[in-house]
């Protein structure tokens, strides 16, 4: 045991150390990025004060607002079906995978290496990869939506049954249930409310990652946006962003409730 | 001569009836009802969009062919391209660096607004204030707010690492101050009690207690950021290794050099979750 002072004055040693390595990972960025901290953060007020007054919408884009609102719809409802879609083949793959209701090891191996792959493969090379071969169609967006959603909701599916179902799942196994009733009557019930919490995060990251996936790709509210910025017409810029905002957070207070009945 | 009838007089003994309801082998509970409500309602959604959905008049068979064709490619044979591998690698260690300092801008900046926002530290129509601009800030894609701040630092890294930081500031002060809500009360009334000031009981008590789930956030945050970085430099031309990545696939077709690039970026994202984890693991058992 070491007197009090030594530990004090060792852990103000570390956590200076600690500050120090931060500050100079900071230094050496921002030295090979070319980034000049100080006016990189003047630029802040800058913007917003530009983004005031030419973001502001006007008459003109207030006339647009209907064509933006159907491409920002189309938009949630892709990101919508492409979650539903994912957490249906995901919940196929992670009961099969799992290491409560899983085949074997082996198979649990694979499908999280699989997972894994998927996930980390960039949504942009799904949106061109896919672009190349699909075209520019709302298609393209769900699919490369789908195989993103697909990898995160494996790992979170497997997660969930192995924490939140093995225990139920014992004890029905004992009193001899078959496999398929285990699934349907412990497994499923157990894990309905969080794998639902789930699904509905990734709708609300979908919707936002559908912008991104819009732009690269040409579709839904991406491509709106993309065609108003580069025609410099910021009133209609603006006017999509706040449709955006609203949409976005509206989602989010609609499944915080949500959550909070059912979990 | 004995009957059945004799024995249910003497003994009193009736014939069991069955019970007059059912046994419930559910309970009513609205989590149940909002749960299939829930699942209604996305079903229904995906099937109306999936029915309507515009395919661009592609047919689905020659399209999967030509995509398994550029799959082998991408997979199979990949090769650093045109581009050669040094300023692939240079790229990639742009992209890593726009991502590290942009958490780090996040995790400071946001730190101190999740400190004034906490419900239980400080005034709570100030925090309210705070929570609902963050919520906004959110609710704009990143991609959004480096486009927009390109306008003013026009395109490059400057624009990117606004961009990204704004949306990292965001995300992490509302991680960290749902961290900080979950402190027990007692020990920050104990501080108080003591007559600390507001920052010393910011960083001796409220510190060391969630140091574990500041940590696991922020590294969370370092794999959004890097994945955004990516996103940043294919859309908004920012640079890093999304940009090289956005000219094989969509410019120069050179889906060899795309695998290529998609291994690099695979790699850095598997070593980014082991650090992750291992940090995790060392702040847990601690």
């Amino acid at each position: 045991m070491s007197s009090p002072i030594k530990f004090l004055a060792q852990k103000h040693r570390k956590q200076t150390a600690i500050i120090a390595v931060i500050g100079s990972i900071y230094l050496l960025s921002s030295w090979i990025l070319n980034f000049d901290s100080f006016s990189g953060f003047t630029a802040v007020p800058r913007a917003f004060n530009w983004l005031g007054v030419n973001f502001f919408p006007t008459s003109a884009s207030v006339e647009l607002l209907p064509q933006i609102w159907k491409k920002l719809i189309e938009t949630v409802a892709l990101a919508v079906s492409s979650t539903v879609v994912a957490a249906i083949i995901a919940l196929f793959v992670a009961i099969l995978g799992s290491k409560a209701t899983g085949i074997n090891g082996y198979v649990h191996v694979v499908v999280r290496g699989i997972a894994s792959f998927f996930r980390n493969i960039p949504l942009v090379a799904w949106a061109m990869i896919l672009l190349f071969s699909f075209k520019q169609s709302d298609f393209t967006g769900f699919l490369a939506l789908l195989l993103m959603t697909v990898g995160y909701l494996i790992r979170a599916f497997m997660e969930i049954i192995e924490d939140e179902a093995s225990e139920t799942m014992m004890a029905l196994k004992a009193t001899g249930a078959s496999y398929f009733q285990v699934i349907f009557q412990a497994v499923l019930p157990q894990i309905m409310p969080s794998l639902i919490s789930w699904v509905l995060y990734m709708i609300e990251n979908n919707v936002r990652d559908a912008t991104l996936v819009g732009i690269l790709t040409g579709t839904g509210i991406g491509f709106v946006f993309d065609l108003y910025f580069k025609s410099f017409r910021f009133d209609a810029v603006g006017m999509t962003i706040l449709a955006i905002i609203i949409v976005v957070i509206t989602l989010e207070v609609l499944s915080n409730q949500i959550r909070k009945v059912i979990l | 001569m004995i009957t059945r009838g004799d024995i249910q007089n003497i003994s009193g003994y009736k014939k069991p009836q069955p019970p007059e309801k059912k046994i419930k082998l559910r309970k009513f509970n609205w989590s149940r009802i909002m749960i299939y409500l829930v699942m209604i309602i996305l079903v229904a959604i995906t099937g109306y969009t999936l029915t309507h959905l515009d395919t661009a008049n592609v047919k689905i068979g020659e399209a999967m062919h030509g995509l398994i064709m550029t799959l082998n490619q991408i997979f199979l044979q990949p090769r650093a391209g045109s581009d050669g591998i040094m300023p692939l690698l240079s790229a990639l260690g742009i992209s890593l660096l726009l991502a590290i300092m942009t958490t780090i801008i996040g995790a400071i900046i946001g730190f101190l607004f999740a400190v004034i926002a906490s419900r239980n530290l400080t005034n709570a129509y100030f925090g309210a204030i705070i929570r609902v601009i963050m919520a906004v800030i959110r609710a704009i894609p990143t991609i959004v707010w480096v486009l927009i701040f390109s306008i003013v630092c026009g395109l490059g890294t400057n624009a990117a690492i606004l961009g990204l930081s704004f949306h990292s500031i965001a995300y992490l002060t509302k991680a960290y101050s749902e961290s900080i809500e979950e402190i027990d009360q007692t020990t920050i009334e104990a501080l108080k009690v003591t007559g600390s000031k507001f920052w010393v009981i910011v960083f001796q008590a409220i510190w060391p207690t969630i140091i574990a789930s500041l940590v696991s956030w922020t590294f969370i945050r370092l794999e959004i950021n890097f994945a955004n970085a990516i996103a940043v430099g294919a859309a908004a031309g920012a640079g890093g290794i999304g940009y090289q990545l956005f000219v094989a696939s969509g410019m120069s077709f050179d889906f060899h050099e795309v695998g290529f690039i998609v291994y690099l970026i695979i790699g850095v994202t598997i070593l980014l979750e082991f650090i992750a984890v291992k940090l995790r693991q060392m702040y847990t058992t601690k």
